[in-house]
């Protein structure tokens, strides 16, 4: 049984067709890539995996049990995290405690335990900070921990994204364009970084337009175009699907040629 | 200016810095200076702004649950001491409570108000939140203005009794208004200090920061909104029970759109989502109009002018620096040795 079902799903938004009858799958352990031209639709289809937005028709089936059109937090508690495409920490609150925002949904105390500070409470806070400084010491941030968020560089912002979403102790991590903006050191790093979080036990699902990364780390690709899954395949095939080709850079009118 | 207000902040911070070490000590400290305030034998004037500044504090403290931690801006929590004001009012004229029952149900109807309040906070945001609750102080007050029956309408309440604990009464003249006042801030203060740094607390200011993300995180938004509306509008209306006793005297002129403002300004001036700044804006916002009685009917164009300067040169209030202490842990965590990676749980699975 595969991690993640998703048998045609069609969202529409107004008239516009945004996903049509798109289905997919991703297997346990995988590193799996959604690539396409802007406006294909891919965060689109993040969007409605973590619950933001609704599906018309179709259904998402995670470890066995159907997720489609659950509330975000019901979906995260199940195990499927993500980062955004335009970083979204919380700025103003220090590295450390972005991290902990993560780990809320399982840190199991509530009002009066905080109140009464019980032992409970006291149990809880000292076993999540210990999460959240090993999730920051993976990502190689421990230094930065006591800083603020918007202190911190751009690349720095994209991992401690990364370790927020881990924080929520999910199977598979959702990554919206992880590279974006990162230099060549910086995503080479990054490319290490996802097939350390594979050879954890994560699955992850990213979209991706810096085509050095997607061909290097994905198990899989597949390719959307206008809301339709055009293409799916291990990263040579991909390269070489006169398909694919035609969406990224036009088709070739055959009298041209001649 | 942005330089200047660098320097002021590294300023502070490192007093704040010093503070922060040293914390009881520097508490109970102050605590004594201000317990002791009434010894030097001040005339009972000075002493009733004393007690208005504490009850400002307490509202600003609340006040501050909603808007500086969660961001989400209430002008109408003038509405919330009018119910505590009223509820403790009425349960001890007409029903014949004693004043420590009467401000619990206070509170707790301010409470049920606060979650009525809150509700709309799932349909709204932003602007559009504000204008709620400043239309729910404006019922409040309609309803308090209109319902003769229980609220003696535009007459007001008068002769409410003094606040009384155990049989002693609490007056101005025995400083146990005073004290009893201080006691109540010191278990706002604590109380907001318990649930802020706690998982509630990051949650509050995770919405604040972003609130999409919070959600997508497994935050219940909605759910931890309500909630900081309800703890503050628990504390407005325990505020309010004790404003009616020691006023001894209430009508809706007492909790108007002013007073909303007021309370905004205090949390506002002190610098939203930090606890320091609502004693120091209940400070300088109450007692400045009876500082300046001798501009008298200017006085208002002066507090209006050093709320602009203040708004044009430090948005962020006065005392609203960011710490630059490191993070406190909770005890029992030593943030190096992890980092260090001697917990051997670490070395074996680096993520978690």
């Amino acid at each position: 049984m595969s991690l993640l079902e998703i048998t045609s799903i069609v969202k529409k938004f107004g008239g516009l067709t945004a996903l049509n009858n798109v289905s997919l799958h991703i297997e346990e352990g995988e590193i799996v890539s959604l690539i396409g031209p802007n406006g294909a639709g891919k965060t689109t289809l993040f969007n409605i995996l973590t619950g933001i937005n609704e599906i018309m028709h179709g259904e998402i089936i995670f470890e066995g049990k159907a997720i489609q059109n659950k509330p975000p937090q019901d979906i995260v508690k199940l195990g499927i995290s993500r980062t955004f495409q335009n970083i979204r920490l919380f700025q103003n609150m220090r590295v450390v405690e972005n991290v902990l925002i993560g780990t809320h949904i399982n840190t199991e105390y509530n009002f009066f335990d905080a109140l009464f500070r019980t032992k409970k409470h006291r149990q809880q806070e000292i076993l999540k900070a210990e999460t959240a400084i090993r999730l920051l010491k993976a990502i190689g941030l421990e230094h930065r921990m006591h800083d603020y968020a918007s202190d911190l560089s751009y690349g720095e912002q994209r991992k401690v994204e990364i370790a927020r979403a881990l924080a929520t102790g999910c199977k598979l991590i959702l990554l919206d364009e992880p590279a974006a903006g990162m230099n060549q050191q910086e995503s080479a790093n990054l490319l290490m970084f996802i097939r350390e979080l594979r050879d954890n036990g994560y699955t992850v699902f990213l979209i991706e337009h810096d085509m050095n990364v997607i061909m290097n780390i994905s198990d899989r690709i597949y390719v959307l175009d206008y809301g339709v899954m055009i293409a799916e395949g291990k990263p040579e095939e991909i390269a070489n699907n006169p398909e694919v080709i035609k969406a990224y850079l036009g088709g070739v009118i055959e009298d041209a040629v001649s | 200016m942005k330089n200047t207000n660098q320097v002021i902040d590294n300023f502070f911070a490192d007093i704040s810095n010093s503070i922060r070490k040293n914390r009881i000590i520097f508490s109970v400290a102050l605590l004594t200076v201000v317990a002791f305030i009434p010894a030097l034998g001040l005339p009972s004037y000075i002493l009733r702004i004393g007690v208005m500044i504490m009850i400002y504090a307490i509202l600003a403290l609340g006040l501050n649950i909603p808007t500086g931690y969660t961001g989400q801006v209430s002008i109408g929590h003038a509405g919330f001491f009018s119910i505590g004001a009223y509820t403790s009012a009425i349960l001890v004229t007409q029903a014949g409570w004693s004043m420590l029952p009467a401000m619990v149900a206070a509170a707790a109807i301010a409470g049920i108000f606060g979650f009525l309040l809150g509700l709309p906070t799932l349909r709204v945001s932003g602007t559009y939140l504000s204008i709620c609750t400043l239309g729910f102080a404006e019922i409040v007050r309609m309803a308090v203005l209109n319902w003769d029956t229980l609220t003696n309408g535009p007459m007001g309440i008068k002769n409410i009794p003094y606040p009384t604990v155990f049989g002693v009464e609490m007056t101005l003249r025995n400083y146990g208004a005073y004290y009893m006042i201080l006691v109540m801030l010191v278990m706002t203060s604590v109380f907001v200090h318990l649930i802020i740094n706690s998982k509630i607390g990051r949650a509050f200011r995770s919405i604040k920061e972003d609130e999409l993300a919070s959600m997508m995180m497994g935050v219940f938004t909605m759910k931890y909104k309500i909630l900081s509306f309800v703890l503050s509008a628990i504390i407005s209306g325990m505020a309010g029970a004790f404003y009616a006793h020691f006023m001894r005297y209430i009508d809706p002129n007492s909790f108007t759109f002013d007073t909303s403002i007021l309370i905004l300004s205090i949390v506002i001036l002190g610098g939203m989502g930090t606890m320091r700044g609502m004693f120091l804006g209940a400070i300088i916002l109450v007692s400045f109009p009876e500082a300046l009685r001798f501009l008298e009917q200017y006085r208002f164009v002066f507090y209006g002018l050093v709320l602009v300067i203040m708004m044009r040169y430090r948005p962020q209030g006065l005392l609203g620096w960011r710490s630059k202490s490191p993070y406190e842990f909770p005890k029992g965590v030593d943030p190096d040795k992890i980092a260090r990676g001697f917990n051997n749980s670490s070395s074996q699975n680096k993520m978690i």
